[in-house]
This record gives C-alpha cells, structure tokens and sequence, in this order.
C-alpha cells in the first residue's frame, strides 16, 4: 500500500459543524442588518462598524494567541460593537471601542472561549464611560446617504464639534420627556438611536435564520423578550404611566442584544435550563433599568451582569448524572 | 409501529449503512495464512495447546480456557501450525499467536464431533458447552458469553435482552443476521432463556432494519414470550445502558452491572453463535463481518473464518480506493484505526470500515466556546466540556468526582463537537491513567 493510514483515536466521524463555520455564519446574517443601518444612517454607520471592525482585528492579530482571525469571533465583536454605537461617533473612538473590547474583554481572559462578559458590550461600557457624551448623541434617521452624521473625522483627543442634526432616543424620550414614540416608527426604524436598534425584524429574521441552522440557542431569546414583555405588562397594568410590551421589545437595542449579544456561546449557559434562567434575568434587569435606573436604556448592563452569573447558573443547572441522583459538580 | 423507545440527547451520524444493508451474506474464500490471537476476549487470554508442525484440522483447539473468565480458542481452517509469536493485534498491541499455514486442498469440513441435545443438559453443561465452543460476545468487547449465563444467584434475572440495534454507522452485520437467520437467533435465544431461567426476552432492534423486525416477527416461536422492540434511531441506541433503559424504563445504577436490574443483555451475534453451538457443534470460528466504506472498492457482508488478515480480506473486496485513508476494525464511533494490516479478524471484529480522505477528521483544534453541544449529546448526562478542561491539565480526582467513570467512551462528544476538541479522546488517556494512579496508589 502506498498511502500510510492514518491512526488516530475514535471516534472517527466529525459533525461537519465548526466554531469558525458557525462564526462566520453569524457575521453573514448580520449582513443585512449593517445594510439596514447604512440605510438609516448612511455612510456614518458603515465607517462606524468598519472602525470597530478594524480595532477589534487589529488586536485579535497583534496580541492573540497565534492565527486566530480565521476563527470569525473578532469580526462578530467588531460588527456587534459598532451595531450598538451612534451613526455620529468619532471614528477614532469606535477604534478605540474595538481595540479595547478584543482586548479587554476577551484576550485578558486567555482568547476565545476563555471570557466571562461579551467582548463588543465590554468595548461599549469602555466608550460609555470614557466618552458618555459623544456615545449619546444620537443623529437622527433619514438624511441623505453621504451626509456624516457627526464629527467622524475628528482627530483624537480633540473636543468633537457636533453641529450635525440630532435626535433623542425613544427611550430618552420617554425616560427625560414622557413622551411614546409609536410602535410603527419603532418597528420601521424611524426613529434616532444607535446603529443596530433601528433594524429590529432584520435582527429577528438574522436570528430565526441563525437558529434554523443550529448556530444560536432560540431559547436565549425567546426568553429575554418573553420575560420582558411578561414584566412590562404587569408594570403598566400597574402603572399606565409606564410603556407597554411592545414599546419595551421594540425600542433601545433588546433586539440586537437578545439575539445576538445574549446569545454568544461563550458567555451563556451551556445547559437548556441555564438558558431559560439567564434570558429570564436579561429581560427582568433590562425592565427594571429601564424603569427606575438612572439611564434610558440598560440592555448592555443587564447582559454584562447576567455574563457575571453563567459560571454560577451552569453549575446550578448541570443535568443528574444517569443512574444516579446527582449533578456533575460545575 | 409509530412507536419506538430511545433515550435522551445522543447523535445522529451519517449512517452509510446503505452500502451493504441490502447484500446478503456472502462466504468468503480461505486465505492462504490465518493468524490466532490467543486473546479475544476480556479475561485472561487462552493457553497455547498446540506446537509448531502440528496439523489441526477446522475446529481444533489451538489455545485453552485459563479458568472460568477465559474461553479457548479453535482454528478456523485445516492447516499446518507454523509458527507461535507476537503478532499485530487489531487492538494496537502485540499478542501472542498461533500462525496456520492453510492446507488448500483440505475440504474444511469440521471434524465430525457429537452435537450436544441442549434440552437434556443442565445448566452446568449448557454454560460448559457455551465456553468450550469459545463464544464470546461478538458485539465488540467480547465477554465470554457462557459467563453471562450463569449470573451470580444474589441477583433474579427477569428478561433476556438481545441487542440487535446496532447504532454504528456503516455496519450492517447485525441487521444481516436478524434479517437472513432469524430462526437462528431465536433458537439462540431460547437456549439462552432456558438457561437463565427467564420467562421473557426482548429484541431491541433500530427502526432502520424493517426487514429485520419484519423477519425476526414473523419467526417467533408461538411457545415463547419473545417481544421485538424497535429503538429511535440515534447513536449510542446500542450501549447496554441505554438499551436496558429504553426496554425496561429504568437506569442501571452508576458503577453497576446489568445484572443488578435484573436484566441480562447478549448480542445478536451471540445468540446466533450459540444456536449453531447446539445445531452443528460448530465452536466459534467464524463471524459475520461487514467489509465496508468509501475508501473501499466493493463492501461486502462476508464469513469469514477468524485469523484472516485485514489485508487479505480488504483484498477479496476489491481492495482499497486511491482516496482511501483509513482503516478501522468496528464502527467509526468507537472501533480502533488500524496501523497494520496484518492484524486479523477475532471474534470481536464486527466490520472493517474503509474511510475516504474527506471523512476523516480534521487536525485544527479550536478552544471550547461552550456552545453546550457536547453535554447536549453525551447519552450519560456528564459536562464533557468540564471534563475536558480538567483533562487537559490532568485534574484525574477532580475527574473522577465529575463521574468520568461513568463515561462510556462512546465519542457523542467529540462528534458534535464544533471545537474539534478530542474529548472521548481524552477521557480514555485519563481512564488510563487514572488506573495507573491507582494501582501505584499504596
Ligand atoms: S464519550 Fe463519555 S463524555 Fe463523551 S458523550 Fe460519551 S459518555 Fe459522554
Ligand atoms: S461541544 Fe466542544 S466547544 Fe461545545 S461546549 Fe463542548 S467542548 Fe466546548
């Protein structure tokens, strides 16, 4: 025989699915919600995700352990970092914001696998903090494609000077000024917010498709809208001063975060049980910074709390062993 | 027949099993050399009882039982015994054995022997017949079968299971049986249930065989409970735990035997094996094999007489296509990838399964991303994910309190896995050395 035989242990048979097939899957369905975002912001929102984009590959490749950008994982963080950002932001921050979510967020930890908070909110709770003003200027939707949408070209360190149109949130709106923004503008998007809120079924139909493949667990979702929705209208039963549901699913980034931010292997549960439990958490936190937090939107700190207890929930929830009483120790 | 019995989580790998599901069973011709391992069982191998220039003719002892967990060994061919060495065996290893040169104008008839009529036997004999005829279980781990009749009395047997579900992917030996012998097997079966005292038995068989249910159904004998259980279809549906659970309802306890919930499980094969014991006073000299794979010319369901080398077996089916790039002896899941050909065929030995290039793992490891799939596929409810993070670092205790004992190596894991983490991989090397831990351990 000329060819030697390769010997190696069984099983012998692989699943045809891998993390980086699996990886880039994800980016591919997050391709029209980036085109729903240039739509509604113009070029602004691609130079915004492209920024992020770069940051995040940048420091994958420049402190990663070895060839690790064919994974895909970087490119999810970047299109999810700059999805939940202002149109008008300062390109040097959203670089910035990628640098820092790679790097902080998930190369600290050991790379992928090893992190314990989502790496692209890890990038955006640094830009909130760092830059609480430029991340909340919010420029508003429908101008023409090629106007920029804020000081995009401003060098670093220099005090942006936004003269660009601008609009507030609907959640702002509601949270400083009382007033509800109609469901139909949510839904449609016509309303001001960050890149990745105004597109809320491309995100729906991105996950469903996403979830059909076998690439994202449908329960982690499932369960942060239906928790929410469930919370809301008990809250504006209660209170009609509150929103209902549907302004609560379809305002803020819930769509983008229960979908996509939530749903991220590596920072959910592993068992079914944990996923109930933490898209449960998710909804419930977002409903009550929503409501009583000193911000309008609280989808980023909901999930990078709910992050926080996966180690806790996965050790909770571990099935019972067979042909015995007990769980595995997580 | 819209219900079946599974269990939960498990895989679905490609079947492939249509390459020879439909082939009936075919005898192949003799090879020039047959090689006998002294050992194919678990227990203490055989003891050599013959010497070089001997002629045996088919069915002489070439090795006997060492004590009760052993059975002997018997020739498969008339010949010249021509040597006495280590050999390659299909396990990795090397192993003492009994090389017979084939006398090619021998008519390899067996030696006219004294067909014991089993309803006069007692239970001692019928368990002694079954252990000199050497039969084993030919599902793959090769218990001395006769072992198994004869459970300890502290334990009341109910039912006779016969696992017919054979879940790996491309063999179809089983299903061949079920669906050309079935009076065989059931006969098997009644010698079985006579001895164990039990008044019922059950065939688990996958849903995937209809003609083999529809064969083993239309054959039962009116005078005994037998029942034909079709399984889901999912990998590992033929693990003794999860076949006991999906006929009887319950788990075997972790860390114990069948026996302890009253049941007894034997294989297809076996059973088969033991019928032509009491109908020929044939030992066990031959099997059924299912030569199959893509990497392989024309796969075949074939007898072949135990000792027949790989090489010499691949090469009546054709031989091996250019892109070939594998061989192992048993299932894909959990048989063992071959280094040399020159390994033979033992009583264990269900299929020989060529893999083409493409089908055969990739190298690239990537780091766990937790996507759950391994705990969502082990049949045992363990965190193969956990485990394998302990592996790495060879964390045995902490293994061992995370139920690896448990593990059945049956590769759901390491299937699904996106990562291409090695996962059953490792847990076998921490199995070992776990062992050796504990047998250096004061
Ligand atoms: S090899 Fe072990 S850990 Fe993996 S699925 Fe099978 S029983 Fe579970
Ligand atoms: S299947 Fe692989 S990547 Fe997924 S949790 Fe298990 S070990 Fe990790």
């Amino acid at each position: 025989m000329s060819t030697p035989l390769v010997v190696t242990a069984s099983p012998h048979l692989k699943d045809r699915d891998s993390t980086p097939r699996i990886m880039w899957h994800v980016v591919l369905s997050l391709l029209p919600v980036i085109a729903v975002a240039g739509f509604s912001f113009g070029i602004s929102a691609l130079l915004v995700i492209a920024a992020t984009t770069i940051g995040a590959l940048v420091t994958e490749r420049g402190f990663g352990r070895g060839d690790t950008l064919g994974d895909g994982s970087a490119v999810i963080t970047g299109i999810l970092l700059g999805l939940c950002l202002p149109a008008g932001l300062p390109l040097w921050m959203a670089v910035l914001g990628g640098i820092f979510g790679v790097g902080f967020g998930k190369l600290v930890f050991g790379g992928l696998g090893q992190n314990v908070f989502n790496p692209a909110l890890i990038g955006r709770a640094f830009l909130q903090a760092a830059f609480p003003v430029a991340i909340t200027t919010w420029p508003a939707a429908g101008q023409s494609f090629w106007t920029l949408r804020g000081d995009t070209f401003a060098f670093p360190f220099t005090s942006a000077q936004t003269d660009a149109l601008t609009e507030a949130t609907p959640l702002g709106l509601h949270k400083f000024e009382g007033t509800l923004t109609p469901l139909r503008e949510l839904i449609l998007g016509t309303t001001g917010g960050s890149l990745g809120e105004t597109a809320a079924l491309v995100i729906l139909a991105g996950g469903a498709y996403l979830a059909w493949r076998g690439y994202l667990n449908w329960r982690i979702p499932v369960s942060v809208l239906l928790s929410t929705a469930l919370l809301a209208t008990v809250m504006h039963t209660v209170d009609p001063t509150h929103p209902d549901a549907w302004f609560m699913l379809f305002s803020g980034g819930l769509m983008l975060g229960a979908v996509y931010m939530a749903t991220d292997m590596v920072t959910s549960p592993v068992t079914n049980t944990g996923r109930w439990i933490f898209g449960a958490g998710i909804g419930v936190l977002v409903v009550v910074i929503r409501l009583w937090g000193g911000l309008p939107e609280g989808v980023m700190y909901a999930i990078l709390l709910m992050n926080a207890l996966v180690p806790f929930i996965n050790r909770m929830t571990q099935p019972r062993v067979f042909g015995t009483r007990r769980r595995v120790p997580g | 027949m819209w219900f079946t019995s599974g269990f939960a989580h498990g895989v679905h790998p490609p079947e492939s099993k249509e390459l020879t599901a439909q082939l009936p069973i075919r005898r192949m011709a003799y090879p020039k050399e047959i090689v006998l391992p002294l050992r194919q069982h678990a227990g203490k191998p055989a003891t050599l009882c013959v010497k070089v220039g001997d002629r045996v003719e088919r069915g002489d002892k070439v090795g006997e039982a060492d004590g009760y967990i052993s059975v002997p060994i018997h020739s498969s061919a008339a010949g010249k015994v021509v040597d006495v060495d280590w050999w390659p065996h299909p396990d990795g290893t090397m192993a003492m054995a009994v090389r017979i040169l084939v006398d090619p104008y021998a008519p390899q008839i067996p030696r006219p022997r004294m067909v014991p009529h089993w309803e006069g036997l007692s239970v001692d004999e019928v368990v002694q017949a079954v252990q000199d005829a050497g039969v084993v279980g030919l599902g793959g781990a090769g218990f001395p079968t006769h072992v198994k009749l004869a459970p300890p009395k502290d334990f009341p047997i109910h039912t006779l299971i016969i696992n017919g579900a054979e879940c790996e992917p491309y063999l179809t030996s089983d299903h061949r049986t079920m669906a050309e012998y079935p009076k065989r097997v059931h006969f098997g079966i009644r010698v079985m249930m006579q001895t164990l005292g039990v008044s019922k038995a059950v065939i688990g068989v996958e849903r995937n065989k209809p003609d083999a249910i529809e064969a083993l159904t239309r054959t039962i004998p009116t005078d005994l409970d037998i029942t034909i259980l079709p399984l889901t279809v999912k990998y590992p549906q033929g693990a003794e735990k999860m076949l006991i659970h999906a006929v009887t309802g319950h788990e075997v306890a972790s860390g114990k035997l069948p026996v302890s919930a009253g049941v007894v499980v034997q294989n297809v094969g076996s059973a088969a094996a033991i019928a032509e014991v009491f109908e020929t006073g044939l030992p066990l000299i031959e099997r059924i094999v299912t030569v199959t794979g893509h990497g392989l010319t024309r796969p075949a369901n074939l007898i072949v007489p135990v000792g027949t080398k790989l090489r010499d077996l691949l090469d009546q089916c054709g031989g091996l296509t250019a892109d070939a790039a594998q061989v192992i002896a048993g299932g894909p899941m959990m048989g063992l990838a071959q280094a040399n050909l020159d390994a033979p065929i033992t009583k264990g030995t269900t299929g020989i399964v060529v893999l083409a290039r493409q089908e055969t793992r990739t190298e690239r490891v990537y780091p766990c991303i937790h996507c759950g799939r391994c705990l969502d596929a082990c049949p045992v409810f363990l965190n193969p994910s956990l485990l394998g993070d302990l592996a790495r670092v060879g964390r045995y205790d902490e293994m061992t309190d995370a139920h690896l004992s448990d593990c059945m190596l049956c590769g759901s894991c390491s299937y699904v896995c996106p990562s291409n983490i090695p996962l059953s991989q490792l847990f076998q090397v921490s199995k070992a050395g776990l062992r050796r831990a504990q047998a250096s351990a004061p």
